[in-house]
């Protein structure tokens, strides 16, 4: 496995690398089952995190995922920094390197931030929390992480033993507001890496521009593409982001492309359905279909903090810079 | 018994080729009745005991030692895995990755836990072993049992049961399988 310096895409680990995240974080949520969930591995190192769009969940999990390592954790929101005082970002992030901060975790409104911020810092490592359209890529680890826990409880087995290979040829629906969606790009690189199919449900207008070069397909019948799906992963719609200016309104968009009670019935029984939440009930999600077992979304929140573990133990605990080999 | 791919030590791992056979498996399978006897003798029985292997040559040693332990005293004995990758002092100077997932049978309050482990080398495995322990329980007492005891130790550790002691070149490595003991080296894949 190459090891990244960086966790900015998805598409930065690889298939091998992807499987070795899950296989880890499996070692990292039996520490998380624990009565005393903590571990010193990473002592002494320090991490930030640099969300300059709100977020409550995500922070709040690499901040618990941090602190399970025993990381110091530094937690700055742009609301109330000197970014505010017209600190321009390269500044922020020069200021954050000088004071030996091993690890940035970055959220931002601007798609490709991440990737600038990994240019410009020499030492530390970046981890995307997500950025504008782009790419949410813990999000779309701790889906699969999830998907396959459920797959392996339905058999009886531990996730570890079933390797990547129930994703194989596992049909994936992400429905909804794609366009807007940096959780998509994720998931679609992620799922398609470890082999499931991917296809996406959408109206037109909440598609991307341009789907070349995609390893997906458009579903043309939502129905009968909710019937064939193993996993339906819902979106939310992006209101923040404008999403609502390219629906006619929310009735229409919940009565067309919606979960609603009616339309979960269509779906086979072993499907399973995610969301990177926060969930709008009543909009892409009926509220009872929200609260079917079937319904995933509590299990993400959970192994959301044991991939971001592992995420953090890959890039702050797996460099090797000689030593000795027999130690 | 030629080559094994190895994926511990050495950055990303190596092949162990084997040069010698140092116990037979009938060698091996004495060695640990003797050591359960002498784990039961120790402790007055195998009531509160509970048997926990290192990831991974240490599991199933401990599998069969709790296989000697139950025929000797009529009873079963707990046995539990411990991967110490998050507790090893040499994060960030080699490849360190968790191996398996740790499975501790309950809270080691109160229960005399004996470690199970193929090889005591440096110490360093152990002492990591020592402090994820402390994590699931105060054990009233832990002990460490192992099947070779090679010598460098780097901490103050000592085996409480032993299977065979070898002095050994830091270079060479030692196998423990089904086939026995072979002492060799680790090569470049």
């Amino acid at each position: 496995m190459t090891q990244p310096r960086h966790l900015l895409s998805v598409a930065d680990l690889g298939t091998d690398g992807i499987a070795e995240v899950l296989r880890v974080a499996e070692a990292f949520a039996e520490v998380e089952r624990r009565s005393m969930p903590k571990v010193p591995t990473l002592r002494g190192k320090v991490v930030a995190t640099l969300f300059f769009e709100e977020s409550t969940r995500t922070r709040l999990s690499f901040e618990t995922a941090a602190k399970r390592l025993s990381a110091d954790v530094l937690s700055l929101t742009m609301a109330n920094s000197s970014v505010k005082k017209g600190e321009s970002l390269r500044d922020t992030i020069e200021t954050v390197e000088a004071m030996g901060i091993d690890a940035v975790i970055i959220r931002h409104s601007s798609s490709g931030a991440p990737h600038q911020v990994a240019r410009w810092l020499t030492r530390a490592r970046v981890i995307n929390a997500g950025d504008g359209w782009h790419e949410h890529p813990t999000q779309a680890l701790l889906d699969c992480f999830t998907v396959r826990q459920v797959l392996a409880e339905r058999k009886g087995v531990a996730p570890e033993d079933l390797g990547i290979g129930c994703f194989e040829g596992l049909r994936v629906l992400i429905v909804g507001d794609v366009r807007h969606s940096r959780v998509a790009r994720s998931e679609v690189l992620a799922y398609t890496a470890l082999g499931a199919h991917v296809t996406l449900a959408a109206p037109g207008s909440l598609l991307p521009p341009s789907l070349e070069g995609w390893p997906v397909e458009v579903a043309t019948n939502f129905d009968a593409a909710l019937a064939d799906a193993d996993v339906v992963s819902l979106l939310r719609l992006q209101a923040e982001r404008g999403s609502g200016s390219f629906v006619p309104s929310l009735r229409e968009y919940t009565a067309g492309w919606g979960l609603t009670a009616r339309r979960v019935q269509r779906l086979s029984d072993a499907a399973i359905v995610t969301h990177p939440g926060p969930m709008v009930r009543g909009v892409e999600i009926a509220s009872d279909v929200a609260d079917l077992p079937r319904t995933v979304v509590t299990q993400q929140v959970t192994n959301g903090v044991a991939v971001r573990m592992a995420i953090l133990f890959l890039l702050l605990g797996g460099e090797w810079p000689g030593g000795d080999p027999h130690g | 018994m030629a080559e094994r791919e190895r994926s511990h030590t050495r950055p990303l791992g190596g092949v162990f080729v084997a040069h010698s056979q140092l116990l037979s498996a009938a060698d091996v399978q004495r060695a640990l009745t003797r050591m359960a006897h002498e784990i039961v003798e120790r402790n007055g029985g195998i009531e509160d005991v509970v048997l926990v292997g290192l990831q991974t040559g240490g599991i199933p040693l401990a599998n069969r030692m709790a296989e000697a332990l139950s025929q000797i005293e009529n009873a079963e004995v707990a046995v539990g895995s411990l991967d110490v990758a998050f507790y090893r002092d040499d994060i960030g100077l080699r490849p360190v990755l968790p191996e398996a997932v740790t499975n501790i049978p309950g809270d080691l309050a109160g229960k005399v836990v004996v470690l199970v482990d193929d090889v005591l080398f440096t110490g360093r495995t152990i002492r990591a072993a020592l402090n994820a322990l402390n994590d699931f329980g105060r054990a009233r007492a832990v002990q460490l049992a192992v099947m070779i005891d090679r010598g460098h130790r780097e901490l103050p550790i000592r085996p409480d049961y032993v299977g065979k002691n070898l002095p050994t070149n830091r270079e060479e490595m030692i196998d423990v399988g089904d086939d026995g003991v072979w002492i060799g080296t680790l090569e470049d894949k």
